[in-house]
């Protein structure tokens, strides 16, 4: 049943590719779509807007979305805790900083430079919000992480604007890829950050059984034979290469990562293996959708896909934040 | 500092029971005032020094001397209609924002829920950045639009979180789901605009004293007159909140009404803040831990929250314009700097002994 879904999945999935590659402030009829992926007149511009700017678009939303909606899967598995996100918990902020500090103090102005300095941000600040929430007796509920997210986010952006403050040029690039968007996605960066996403999606993938031992408690996973400390490194090191080639690709765009794997949940129940898959899927049809609406309710200009993702995903927040049992994963 | 520890411990001399408890409030109270009465020295320092440099330095004692009106007319313009709003905006944003602090943390009874982390200043933000950038407007028009903002904002925070009454909890993740969202909206129209205007917005995003006049001085300086009383009155019900809600009914306290009642001035005192000055970042969120370690964690400490949001608001700015020899920075740079080290610190301790929530 369950595989026949994720089946299912696929073949929505690719709908989604292909709206996205349709729509757009030039629009396309089908066969021109067709026709340019089958290539057939090189020189038509039509054509060449397909193969230049919305394939890689395309791909670029697949990837990001996949390496978000499992990463989040993942933090959610391993702080079992309902509420993680990388945007909640500041690793896009952490990206940021890394990000302008790469711009401004480095000088890289390609956006495959920023890749590195987005990893390092990103993982720092993932690893650094994580010690900080779950020091102490009870570990990282909710509430302490999704603060601890928060104060260090706000700590983080206050650092970012003083390095802004002093460097127009550094803004004027960087208030472009902070709103989070899939539009300036070249090739050549995709295969720069390829490597790192098809590792984390192994990683990510095979973690669940190790994820479905630690939502039994640590105790449990203990004494059914699992090495708990190897799946904590596993899963961080996933959600490190997730996110942050996700955040070098796209910038930073938050609730994805949070709202995919609940609605993977309410499909699959409480399995990491299957949610797993199920939120790899998910995610870039959310992503792509989210992404052909902003370009579609703005003609002729568009809404970046990190501003429609906020405001569809705020709400499923605050909905899953009403709910009376928070803190059963 | 040191006068801090002369409470006279040891003159009491074998006390019976009552008159030991009266003497430790006393105590208490008295350390209270000496602390404000400490903090209030520094200010005035602080405050002097604020008015002395600039460009055109003016002696410490000149500047006293223009105070009470017996100085020249050169320095009586410059101190005057130069600097002293500044000085004095700075000395005003500060308390407001202090006592916001102290009076969101005590409420919510989580020392991280300062209206800056939980999503108040994001509705202020929003609001003047679509006002500077959208609408083309500046000065007066902004500041009324970030308070609306922050307004909005916080009612939509308010009733998003209610379910049969609203708990700190969920206040705050609401707040942090929503300051999200609306952060993001910033983001979006800081890039439909020209890069001067997005400068222009990130500096107000910032926080800045830069467009201090008597006029928003006159502003805020009325909104406090009627916000620091009633939070001060209502400071009562607040201590006893603070005890936990069931403790807090037993004594009597009309929870929600009092809650309400206790979030609109926290609010209001945040927005008017915020609305004269942008959002400045970590002034309500130091204030009242730092208020609350000086007097030794005795019941409350509003008013010294207030004088040290003001201390820090001046003592930032004085820092952020004359740190850099070219340029002047934005006051908010200098707290956010100042802020976050502390921030990280707390959250670790706050954790550590079970109290993060």
């Amino acid at each position: 049943m369950l595989a026949l879904g994720l089946v299912a999945l696929g073949v929505v999935l690719v709908g989604a590719c292909l709206l996205s590659v349709r729509y757009g402030s030039r629009p396309l009829s089908m066969s021109d779509v067709l026709g340019a992926l089958g290539n057939t007149r090189p020189d038509d511009t039509d054509q060449l807007v397909v193969r230049t700017l919305r394939v890689p678009r395309t791909i670029a939303g697949l990837m990001v979305g996949a390496a978000l909606g499992l990463s989040g899967a993942v933090m959610q598995g391993v702080a079992r805790n309902p509420l993680a996100d990388p945007g909640l918990l500041g690793v896009n902020a952490g990206a940021a900083l890394f990000v302008v500090i790469g711009i401004s103090v480095f000088g890289v102005t390609t956006a495959s430079g920023y890749v590195w300095f987005a990893f390092v941000g990103a993982a720092v600040v993932a690893v650094g919000v994580y010690a900080i929430g779950s020091i102490g007796r009870e570990g990282a509920t909710p509430v302490k992480l999704a603060l601890a997210g928060a104060a260090v986010s706000a700590a983080l952006v206050s650092v970012t604007t003083a390095v802004l403050l002093t460097d127009v040029q550094t803004f004027d690039r960087f208030r472009f890829w902070t709103v989070g968007s899939l539009a300036a996605a070249k090739p050549a960066q995709l295969w720069d950050v390829a490597p790192f996403v098809v590792v984390g999606v192994v990683l990510a993938l095979v973690t669940g059984r190790l994820l479905n031992a630690l939502s039994l408690g640590d105790d449990v996973a203990r004494a059914l034979g699992q090495k708990i400390a190897l799946a904590r490194i596993v899963s961080a090191l996933a959600v490190v290469l997730l996110c942050g080639a996700a955040t070098a690709v796209a910038g930073p765009i938050g609730f994805l990562g949070l709202t995919v794997p609940h609605l993977a949940r309410i499909i699959t129940g409480p399995d990491y293996r299957w949610i797993l898959p199920y939120s790899a899927l998910l995610a870039p049809i959310l992503l792509l959708v989210s992404d052909v609406l902003g370009r579609v309710v703005a003609r002729p200009g568009e809404l970046q896909v990190g501003i429609v993702m906020a405001v569809v995903g705020a709400p499923f927040f605050i909905a899953l934040v009403r709910r009376r049992k928070l803190a059963e994963l | 500092m040191a006068v801090l520890d002369h409470t006279p411990l040891g003159l009491v001399a074998a006390p019976t029971s009552t008159s030991a408890v009266v003497g430790g409030r006393r105590r208490r109270q008295a350390r209270v005032v000496s602390v404000t009465a400490s903090l209030l020295a520094v200010l005035f320092a602080l405050f002097c020094v604020a008015l002395s440099l600039g460009d055109m330095r003016i002696p410490i004692l000149d500047v006293v001397r223009t105070l009470v009106g017996a100085g020249d007319p050169a320095s009586d313009f410059i101190v005057r209609e130069l600097r002293l709003p500044r000085a004095v905006l700075a000395v005003l944003t500060g308390a407001a924002f202090g006592l916001s602090g102290i009076v969101f943390q005590t409420l919510v009874r989580n020392p991280l829920a300062s209206p800056d982390i939980i999503g108040i200043s994001f509705g202020a933000s929003a609001a003047a950045v679509i006002g500077i950038i959208v609408l083309g407007l500046g000065g007066a028009a902004v500041s009324l639009l970030s308070f609306g903002g922050a307004l909005v904002t916080a009612l939509a925070i308010y009733l998003l979180s209610w379910k049969n009454g609203v708990t700190g909890y969920r206040l705050v993740l609401v707040g942090i789901g929503v300051g999200a969202m609306l952060s993001s909206v910033v983001s979006y129209v800081i890039t439909r605009a020209e890069i001067t205007s997005a400068a222009e917005a990130l500096v107000w995003l910032t926080g800045s004293l830069n467009a201090a006049s008597w006029s928003a001085v006159g502003v805020l300086a009325v909104c406090l007159l009627f916000l620091v009383p009633a939070t001060l009155v209502l400071g009562r019900y607040l201590r006893q909140l603070g005890l936990g809600d069931d403790a807090a009914q037993a004594l009597g306290v009309p929870i929600e009404r009092a809650r309400l009642a206790l979030m609109l001035v926290g609010v209001a005192l945040a927005a008017v803040a915020t609305a004269a000055a942008g959002p400045v970042a970590f002034v309500a969120f130091v204030a009242g831990p730092i208020a609350k370690r000086l007097v030794g964690h005795v019941g409350l400490a509003l008013v010294p929250a207030m004088v040290v949001g003001a201390v820090m608001m001046l003592g930032s700015d004085l820092v952020a314009q004359h740190a850099l020899p070219s340029t002047q920075l934005p006051v908010g740079v200098v707290t956010g700097i100042v802020g976050a080290p502390y921030l990280i610190w707390l959250l670790v301790t706050t954790n550590r002994v079970g109290r993060g929530g």
